[in-house]
């Protein structure tokens, strides 16, 4: 079964993610790199996303591309990033999401399964 | 008597049958509670009740089932772990809470869901799209059908018995029209609580739990007089007690005390043990009790719990004391019935008639149970 994980962080905690010394944020990387190492056979994709000012949203108005700034979640709350993890249930995925290091809420979100070929 | 009853089913034969079985409980009962006051009455009572429990069986297959198994005492590990695999799947914390209760009384306990919507004061619909919702995410994020790991099972374990509990108070408490105790639910409750414990004996909440129940139970029969009207402890005729029952409570009780890990059912049920071994109200050993009480805030500081120790307070330290404690709460219980008839019986201690009469009228007004609406009308005079 896979599932995605969504990474939230708070937009304050983003901004002072952002802020912070080049250094600081390597030695900060440690306990995410280590969670990753952890479950390194279970995750099949994912990335850390750049900060929310980079994002661009598409919305639509009676069928017609309105494209604006920012992120399309509104509210305190915003993505860093995501992995794909195949594992056995949702108590699995439960299990690596405690084991989250940021302190930031993890989303947990089956993904829709047709059958397609695994790749 | 059998007029009467036919009357009231339009049945004949169902009838007699009933009065039958009446007469059967009667010859039963009698020799061992003595014979009551209103031996016609209480027949009465029995018949109907009995004609309550009749229609609903035949209303509901499931209850059927659950009759038969329920006179099976014995329980096979295979069927034992299947059940505690579905209750641990319903109370899956990625359920909401609600979702959670509604689809436990309906696949375990078997209630419909008419008779969820009513306990919880919403709409069937409601309900029955909660629990389609629950079916469908179980499904969909592939919620494991399975007992939960040892390192989960502390937590696991605590959503179970909270759900079981709501159950339990449900059935013991009912708030639903014309009968005042589902005792049928509270004790299906307690026999799940029962399987926790044989499935789980090390769990000293689980047998906290289960002892708590028992000794609510014990005293089912004495919370109801002959014309149904409900009796507080107090004034209830402790001979009636179920002092089996209260012995089987004790030996749980004290099973979960050598296991020494204290909690929330196991401090209930200590509460309610001293009531169940004092042999008349004015032997209740307060003292303990409100020690109790405050073990018991330690562990879940609510208003509720201070309310209760409030209580107590009124027969170890006096009335006034006790309201200065109840008024505090003012704030947080002003929507809780029980706040105001508590306060209303430590204002006529004071003297304070009329004032009392005042609380009685709003906690009645905040009740929508028949049998506590007519104990707090009768009490106001």
């Amino acid at each position: 079964m896979k599932y995605v994980l969504l990474f939230g962080e708070t937009k304050d905690r983003a901004k002072q993610w952002e802020a912070m010394p080049e250094a600081q944020k390597q030695a900060a990387y440690g306990p995410i790199n280590e969670w990753f190492g952890k479950y390194s056979s279970k995750i099949t994709g994912g990335h850390e996303l750049q900060p929310e000012r980079t994002a661009t949203t598409v919305k639509f108005n009676n069928g017609k591309a309105v494209v604006t700034d920012g992120p399309f979640i509104e509210g305190k709350e915003a993505i860093g990033g995501y992995a794909e993890v195949t594992v056995a249930d949702l108590d699995e995925a439960i299990e690596m999401a405690k084991g989250w290091p940021t302190g930031g809420p993890v989303e947990v979100r089956p993904v829709v399964d047709r059958g397609e070929p695994q790749r | 008597m059998t007029a009467a009853l036919v009357r009231a089913l339009g049945d004949f034969d169902l009838a007699e049958e009933l009065v039958q079985e009446a007469l059967l409980e009667a010859v039963e009962h009698w020799p061992k509670n003595g014979i009551p006051e209103k031996p016609g009455a209480w027949l009465l009572t029995t018949a109907r009740r009995k004609a309550v429990d009749q229609f609903r069986r035949q209303a509901r297959y499931r209850d059927k089932l659950m009759q038969l198994e329920r006179a099976v005492m014995t329980v096979d590990a295979a069927e034992g772990d299947d059940r505690l695999r579905l209750i641990f799947t319903c109370c899956h914390p990625a359920l909401s809470r609600e979702a959670q209760v509604a689809l436990t009384l309906r696949a375990v306990a078997g209630l419909t869901t008419a008779e969820i919507a009513r306990a919880y004061i919403t709409s069937e619909a409601t309900i029955a799209q909660r629990i389609v919702r629950a079916k469908r995410k179980i499904v969909d994020a592939k919620i494991p059908y399975r007992v939960p790991a040892e390192h989960d099972m502390g937590e696991r374990l605590e959503e179970v018995l909270a759900v079981l509990y709501l159950m339990f108070n449900e059935g013991y408490l009912s708030t639903t029209g014309d009968r005042a105790s589902r005792r049928d639910l509270a004790e299906d409750a307690a026999w799940l609580a029962g399987l926790m414990v044989r499935l789980m004996p090390e769990e000293p909440e689980a047998l906290g739990l289960l002892a708590l129940m028992r000794l609510h139970l014990a005293r089912a029969d004495s919370r109801f007089d002959m014309d149904g009207d409900l009796v507080l402890l107090q004034d209830q005729d402790r001979r009636r007690w179920d002092q089996e029952r209260i012995a089987s409570a004790m030996v749980v009780l004290r099973r979960a005390a050598t296991l020494r890990r204290s909690g929330p059912y196991q401090l209930q049920a200590a509460i309610a043990a001293c009531h169940a071994e004092a042999k008349t109200w004015q032997e209740t050993d307060w003292r303990q009790i409100v020690a109790l009480y405050d073990a018991l805030l330690d562990l879940m500081p609510s208003p509720v719990v201070q309310l209760n120790r409030a209580i107590a307070r009124r027969y170890l330290d006096g009335a006034p004391e006790a309201l200065a404690d109840v008024d505090r709460l003012a704030e947080a219980l002003d929507g809780y019935y029980l706040f105001h008839a508590a306060r209303a019986e430590m204002l006529r201690d004071l003297g304070r008639d009329a004032d009392a009469r005042l609380a009685l009228r709003r906690a009645r007004d905040l009740t929508d149970n028949p049998a506590e609406r007519a104990l707090l009308e009768r009490r106001m005079g």
